[in-house]
């Protein structure tokens, strides 16, 4: 198995002076691929913060970040838009659907960005995705239309679009009953055992730490155990 | 750009009651842009057909023949110019012209004329008229005088003369009478009214008499060459420019209409300064709208765009789905206004044929290319400030709500 991610010496403070907040203190973390890991602490421990910056949405205030052998805390804000496009998919804990698009519309969004069109093959892999999300009769129903659990399978649909190396999931089951929660792991799982795709998924729920062979835990800023 | 649009073009669709109110927004600033274009360039034909409507376009004279100043050079003198002398300045050379200036492309009527004072005396009363010599078939080339014919024709033998209503009335004569008409050069003839006009300008109403060349001659003691040449063109606004060829073809002096019209012309500039102001707000009017909608818009839909940019989305992505909602507003709000404007002002007879009292609308004069292209790029100018603070939308800021 080879490194996919690596974080080192990792710090992020908000704020500054009276109000600065140091949430990450030098916090260290590899992700092999394949890897199925749970991302665990305490409330305000910093979990969200982390996989913003493993999200390249934010930058850390000073640390290592790397992924698939590129150095990301030197890219600009264009390089790392589409190294997202290309290599990351998101779900978060509001499934954060486009509203006035469909299902099928939602889930194909991050390739159509990358092609600059809604593409046959992007629509083909599209409403394959939702059938192993288990809506192959919801593919045209507005976002709005859709109940949670739907809408958060949908997210993982989108989410895997473009066939990325790193999910990064923040509480994706926090949101929904136990009967959709262990569904929404299930097919995670699923996802990570035939594709290989890399998942760190944040969460207070033991059952979903339960089910990752691995689980990270946050504890004053730095990764405790493993 | 494809995906770009077809997002843009769903967010317009999705608020069908809000998109349709600003489109109809900018189309009611397009229609007060196409009414204004419309109603100043009606009232500027309406004007200038009234103005200029019968009079000469450009007018070919003798050149004024100043004395030549003979003197050596860095001598210098006091000099006393004599302006007005006695001797009438004719076109000897004129009428070897008449054919090539007739056969110039833009030329619509070619006039010979010659001129001079003179009485019209009646029993006891003298009035004073100025007396036009035209060729009897170019009676109504210059001033349409047998549209304006009250009583009689417009057929000058050589013992008519036509004269207008004002005069005819002062001096109680109708057609069919007989008139003295003393000149300036002390000639008298006994002249038949052929007929009466009222054109409705004081000047040719009550002081102007028509008759033959050929009287007119013999009048002024004229047996040859011409006083002057009126010329009317198919487009008045052509005027300055054919002076200015006419008088370098010929040598002659040329007078377009506009010298003499200097005030019908700064009161059109002014009219069509304060006609642009209008123009210009509600341009700006359509351009605070559309930005003020787009920037809600660009607000409401902040979570949207934070997701869009994390799931890679470049900021130029998100500033065109903006910037094209805004082209799309300004394409159709301009062209609803355009046409709306288009059907409204058809009903409205041409300034040129209209009874005085309505307004003068020009529905060919609504610049609806033009009001459509502005209002477009107004448009698309508004949208750039809402596009650059939605590209700004920092996905981190929305994701956690
Ligand atoms: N934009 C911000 N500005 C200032 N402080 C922030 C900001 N975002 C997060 N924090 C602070 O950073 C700390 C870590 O927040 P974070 O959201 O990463 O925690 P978390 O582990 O995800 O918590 P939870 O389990 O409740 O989701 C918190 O104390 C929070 O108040
Ligand atoms: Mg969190």
């Amino acid at each position: 198995m080879s490194v996919l991610v690596e974080v080192g010496d990792l710090v992020k403070t908000y704020g500054s002076g009276d109000a600065e907040t140091r949430v990450l203190k030098g916090l260290d973390l590899v992700l092999e691929e394949g890897d199925l890991a749970a991302l665990l602490g305490p409330s305000g421990s910093g979990k969200s913060t982390l996989l913003t910056i493993l999200g390249t949405l934010m930058q850390p205030t000073s640390g290592r970040h790397s992924m698939l052998g590129e150095d990301l805390t030197r890219a600009g804000d264009a390089a790392l838009t589409e190294f997202r496009n290309r290599h990351i998919g998101f779900v978060f804990q509001f499934h954060h659907l486009l509203p006035d698009f469909t299902a099928l519309e939602n889930v194909i969004f991050p390739t159509a960005i990358a092609q600059g069109r809604e593409t046959a093959g992007a629509r083909a892999r599209g409403e394959d995705l939702l059938e192993r999300v288990g809506l192959a009769d919801r593919m045209d129903f507005r976002a709005t239309q859709l109940s949670g659990g739907q809408k958060q399978r949908v997210a993982i649909a989108r989410a895997l679009m473009n066939q990325p190396e790193l999910v990064l999931a923040d509480e994706p089951t926090g949101n929904l009953d136990r009967e959709s929660a262990s569904q929404v792991m299930a097919l995670i799982a699923e996802i990570n055992q035939q594709e290989q795709t890399t998942f760190l998924i944040s969460t207070h729920d033991e059952k979903i730490a339960a089910a990752c062979r691995r689980q990270i835990k946050v504890v004053d800023g730095k990764t405790v155990s493993d | 750009m494809l995906y770009a649009i077809k997002i843009a073009w769903r967010y317009l669709t999705a608020s069908k009651a809000q998109t349709g109110l600003l489109v109809a927004g900018v189309a009611t600033g397009v229609f007060v842009f196409i009414f204004m274009s419309a109603l100043i360039g009606g009232l500027a034909v309406y004007l200038v057909q009234q103005t200029v409507g019968d009079i000469s376009h450009v007018t070919l004279e003798a050149p004024s023949r100043d004395a030549g100043l003979l003197l050596p050079e860095g001598v210098e003198a006091q000099l006393v110019q004599q302006k007005a002398r006695g001797q009438r300045d004719t076109l000897r050379s004129a009428e070897a012209f008449l054919p090539a200036i007739s056969a110039m492309a833009g030329v619509k009527a070619v006039s010979p004329q010659i001129v001079g004072n003179g009485f019209v005396i009646r029993g006891q009363s003298r009035a004073p008229v100025s007396v036009t010599g035209v060729e009897p078939d170019k009676v109504s080339a210059i001033a349409d005088l047998q549209s304006r014919l009250i009583a009689g024709d417009t057929v000058l033998t050589n013992n008519a003369v036509l004269v207008g209503k004002s005069l005819a009335e002062d001096l109680g004569i109708g057609v069919g009478q007989v008139i003295r008409l003393q000149s300036d050069r002390n000639v008298e003839r006994s002249l038949v009214i052929a007929g009466i006009f009222k054109v409705g300008v004081e000047a040719l109403d009550a002081r102007a008499a028509f008759v033959s060349t050929a009287t007119a001659r013999t009048l002024f003691a004229l047996p040859q060459g011409l006083s002057r040449v009126e010329i009317k063109l198919d487009d008045l606004n052509q005027a300055d420019e054919f002076a200015v060829r006419l008088a370098a073809e010929t040598g002659l002096k040329a007078t377009p209409w506009t010298q003499g019209n200097a005030q019908l012309l700064s009161g059109l500039r002014a009219q069509a300064n304060s006609g642009n102001l209008i123009k210009g707000f509600a341009l700006v009017t359509i351009v605070i709208g559309v930005a003020s909608a787009l920037l809600l818009s660009t607000y409401r839909r902040r979570p949207e765009i934070g997701i869009m940019r994390a799931f890679g989305a470049p900021r130029g992505f998100v500033v065109a789905v903006f910037v094209l909602q805004g082209t799309l507003i300004g394409l159709l709000g301009g062209l609803l206004g355009a046409g709306l404007g288009y059907l409204a002002l058809s009903p409205f007879p041409l300034p040129e044929n209209i009874t005085s009292g309505s307004l003068p609308i020009d529905v060919r004069q609504g610049a609806y290319g033009l009001a459509i292209a502005l209002t477009t790029i107004g448009a698309i100018l508004a949208s750039i400030l809402p596009a650059r603070a939605a590209a700004r939308v920092d996905p981190v800021s929305v994701i956690g709500q």
